[in-house]
């Protein structure tokens, strides 16, 4: 097959994906315990100012006739407005994606080149002392919560030698010194995460790579260690390493809701937190949808690059 | 052998395994010999006799849990062995250069050809960018390769496998080796191929005055290339003669035993039934009398319809969107308890036809019959009955046997299966199955791994047997083991043919392999039959072209064989 065709068709995946997320997300969210007039009106409400608000909130109609609606006014950039705040969905979530994509991409600048190396490193000699070590570590931070990780590091870094800010409020006004400051610590919380899982695929990947006979070829044709791993390993373990890495972002954009509340950063994770407590399902569906987004174009780059790093493909014969 | 001239010493070489207990154990002792510029000694014995490990320790590399523990690699008055890693890195691809088995696996799928034959003159600045390709490209011209000036720019799976092997020799020749070093570098190959790829190879050789190593199981090739033969058995060796001595007088029983099992065609073939050879040569289209050749043939036709138990009709099969056809119009009879060769080169189809017949493809166009049924296309639709009767042997037995079942759940499987047969009852069958094909009832606890490679394939050929099918296909089963081990599994299938009147479609690269058991043979090329006759009739002169050209093609236990062969092709109008 062509190389287009397999890209086109790689899309209309992503495009059905979109699809059925939004179909689980409204069915999620109706499914959601409790009223959202109730909500809104407190206890003292009378069944017709209830009645009134539903009415209002176009509540009162069937559930397909308002996915639809709500699907139809997605496609056109219209989010809705939240149901506590009465505030363009769109407009909050804008405000609030700067920070999460500043947490997001400092994290993935820091967390992509790092854990590639390490599990390079790791990966020249199999088993050996410093493959252990680097295994031992990246194990022992996957395995602990990363709120864990936070709260440890914030008790040592802030509370016991004071040297970081145990907040994280970016504001508008904040200077890139403050900046820093404030995002040391969740940015290495997150990294802890997200490099472990990184570093062992990418040593998984490439011993793959290094145990195969082009590679014992090209140990006997005289090719230098370095090179052997940086072009002859690397250039066939690329489709692994793009998956796991996008992967993670993906989790740096969405998952972050933990390390977004503990240390107070106005960003998107928190945002849907909170819409969830006041039952702001609009916001709670907006969010939803902008992270299934980023996950299904996170996952089409690295699959098209995948595809285009595949000479096979690349190159019919 | 031992003049002062010799470009590699090889003295007392040994070399260890280590185990995970860091354990040693040696796998190779002892080993000695000299080549001379221009010399190609060749190291000769079964799988895991250790010639690749000694190969590989002459570059004075060892693979992982591997260890060179002592003696000499002196290439041009340098022992290899005293240098450290990076020097003798060093001396990779510029001063030793190596041709591995499988140039498929051994390229850089992600890299393109050229970038890597001249990857290492480039690296060490032995030539510019522009005189390793200029040299490339007369590399390809020497070794005949299709369009020299672009083939560089392709990618490994864009040429063919001969193409690639001959990729390789040109990547391994282009620093001016002193030394090289080649590991079964045609086995992969056809054999019309392996010609060519031999000729280019040895004319390099003696032209350049290198020094070579030649490793490979199979002695009449190694007789075409060696001037010396140097033959191993469990990691020591058995003996180092010359050649042509080795032919003449083997000192040792084991060098004789290597060279009676080597498979020899016997040529002419006289049948046994007169009236068939003589419908078969009607047949043939050099004779050309039409009303006899139609009265041959339905006396050929009578005497099959009597039993006969599988019928292919005009049966075409493609992969993918029917854009490569791999059977064209393939019609195919077999008798009961008759035994069908099937005999072509890679890509002729053969593998499809017998999965097209197990119902493992299914077939665009055409039918398949049998026992007078038609059968229906896939293996799914199959009803059990229908399943037992034909059964599949794949080629690899340890890919086919389920590592982390023992015996008796491999055996006991098709006898529940097909025939209902638990408990006590199956434990008894299993035993007689394993008595079948001459293991004892001991390997019914073992898993596959304690197993040896024709120990496996002998399993896997009673997996078959358990379901007591009418039919059995074989595909290539003998093509992964050694010359002695395979000509056991024939002698093996030709027994079991003879006491159980089972039928074999056995499917096989090999002419004189199959020659041995097939009572018929059907010549496969590009998808088509060319020719289908009884086994004594194909083989007696005069022969279909095509056949000709694969009966010539099969290296002949004598020096000189290769050089007298020259111009082997075949061009159907």
């Amino acid at each position: 097959m062509d190389l287009p065709l397999i890209v086109i068709r790689r899309m209309a995946i992503g495009v059905v994906t979109v699809l059925v997320v939004s179909l689980l997300v409204f069915a999620g969210t109706e499914l959601l315990p409790g009223d959202v007039a109730q909500a809104i009106l407190g206890p003292g409400a009378t069944p017709e100012s209830i009645a009134n608000i539903r009415a209002r909130l176009g509540l009162d109609q069937a559930a397909h006739i308002r996915y639809m609606h709500w699907f139809g006014n997605l496609l056109h950039g219209d989010m809705g407005t939240s149901l506590v705040s009465g505030r363009e969905i769109s407009v909050l979530i804008a405000e609030r994606s700067s920070n999460t994509f500043l947490l997001a991409g400092v994290t993935a600048l820091v967390a992509v080149p790092l854990s590639v190396l390490l599990g390079l490193i790791a990966s020249t000699r199999p088993n050996g002392r410093i493959d252990k070590t680097i295994s031992a570590i990246t194990l022992t931070l996957i395995s602990i919560p990363d709120f864990l990780v936070a709260v440890i590091l914030v008790s040592i870094f802030s509370v016991q030698l004071g040297w970081l800010p145990a907040l994280s409020t970016i504001r508008p006004d904040s200077n890139f010194l403050e900046l820093a400051r404030m995002l040391v610590l969740p940015v290495t919380a997150l990294s802890f995460t997200v490099i472990a899982h990184m570093a062992r695929m990418t040593r998984t990947a490439v011993l793959n790579e290094l145990t195969s006979p082009a590679i014992e070829m090209a140990i006997l044709k005289g090719v230098p260690k370095s090179r052997l791993l940086l072009v002859h390993a690397l250039s066939n373990a690329i489709a692994p390493i793009v998956n796991v890495i996008a992967l993670n972002l993906a989790y740096l954009i969405s998952g972050v809701v933990v390390i977004e509340t503990l240390f107070n950063i106005n960003g998107l994770g928190k945002l849907m937190v909170d819409a969830v407590t006041t039952r702001d399902i609009p916001l709670v569906q907006g969010c939803a949808m902008l992270f299934c987004a980023v996950y299904v174009l996170l996952n089409l780059f690295a699959d098209t690059i995948s595809i285009v790093a595949n000479p096979r493909i690349r190159h019919p014969k | 052998m031992n003049s002062n001239n010799d470009i590699l010493q090889v003295q007392n070489l040994c070399v260890d395994a280590i185990d995970r207990h860091g354990k040693t154990m040696p796998i190779v002792c002892n080993i000695s010999f000299s080549i001379a510029p221009g010399q190609i000694t060749s190291l000769i014995g079964e799988s895991g006799s250790g010639k690749t490990t000694v190969s590989l320790a002459t570059m004075g590399y060892s693979r992982p849990n591997c260890k060179i523990s002592k003696g000499k690699v002196i290439l041009q008055d340098e022992d290899l062995l005293n240098l450290d890693s990076s020097q003798i890195q060093q001396k990779r691809g510029s001063d030793i250069a190596y041709i591995a088995q499988s140039a498929a696996a051994a390229f850089n799928r992600a890299l393109t050809i050229g970038a890597q034959v001249t990857e290492v003159a480039v690296l060490r600045g032995l030539m510019t960018r522009q005189q390793a390709d200029l040299r490339a490209v007369s590399l390809y011209n020497q070794l005949g390769l299709p369009n020299p000036e672009t083939i560089g720019r392709l990618y490994p799976h864009q040429v063919s496998g001969g193409q690639l092997q001959r990729l390789m020799a040109a990547m391994a020749m282009m620093c001016h080796p002193k030394l090289l070093i080649m590991d079964e570098p045609t086995t992969a190959l056809d054999v019309t191929t392996q010609i060519e790829v031999l000729q280019a190879f040895k004319r390099l050789i003696r032209e350049q005055k290198v020094a070579a190593i030649y490793v490979s199981h199979d002695l009449a090739v190694v007789v075409q290339m060696a001037d010396d033969i140097l033959v191993l058995k469990d990691g020591r060796m058995v003996e180092l003669q010359s050649t042509q001595n080795i032919l003449d007088n083997p000192c040792q029983e084991y060098t004789r035993m290597l060279m009676d099992a080597v498979p020899q065609l016997q040529l002419p073939h006289i049948s046994h039934q007169p009236l068939t050879a003589a419908a078969a040569a009607a047949a043939d289209k050099l004779t050309p009398d039409p009303v006899e050749k139609c009265r041959l043939e339905n006396t050929v036709r009578k005497e099959a319809n009597s039993d006969v138990l599988l019928t292919l009709s005009n049966v075409t099969a493609a992969y993918g969107s029917n854009t490569s056809t791999v059977l064209k119009d393939i019609s195919l009879k077999v008798n009961l308890g008759e035994t069908i060769g099937i005999i072509g080169e890679s890509g002729s189809g053969k593998t499809t036809l017998g999965r097209v017949i197990s119902g493992l493809m299914v077939p665009s166009n055409g039918q398949i019959e049998f026992q007078g049924r038609v059968l229906n296309n896939t293996c799914k639709q199959r009803s059990r009955e229908d399943l037992r009767q034909i059964q599949f042997v794949f080629q690899m037995a340890e890919t086919a046997l389920n590592p982390r079942h023992r015996i008796r759940q491999i055996l006991g499987r098709p006898l529940e299966f097909y025939l209902g047969m638990t408990g006590r009852a199956a434990e008894e069958r299993i035993v007689e199955l394993l008595d079948l094909v001459e293991l004892s009832a001991e390997f019914i606890d073992r898993f596959p791994r304690e197993l040896s490679g024709g120990q496996l394939q002998r399993i896997n050929f009673a997996r078959a047997l358990a379901a007591e099918p009418k039919l059995i296909i074989c595909d290539e089963i003998t093509s992964a083991l050694d010359t002695l081990v395979s000509k056991a599994i024939i002698e093996l299938l030709i027994n079991l043919k003879n006491r159980l009147g089972i039928a074999y479609v056995f499917i096989s690269h090999d002419l004189s392999t199959v020659a041995k058991l097939a009572d018929s043979l059907a010549v496969m090329r590009h998808g088509e039959i060319v020719e289908f006759n009884k086994t004594g009739n194909v083989l007696t002169p005069p022969h279909h072209e095509y056949t000709e050209l694969l009966l010539d093609s099969i290296p002949k236990l004598r020096t000189g064989w290769l050089e007298e062969v020259s111009g082997l092709v075949y061009n159907p109008v």
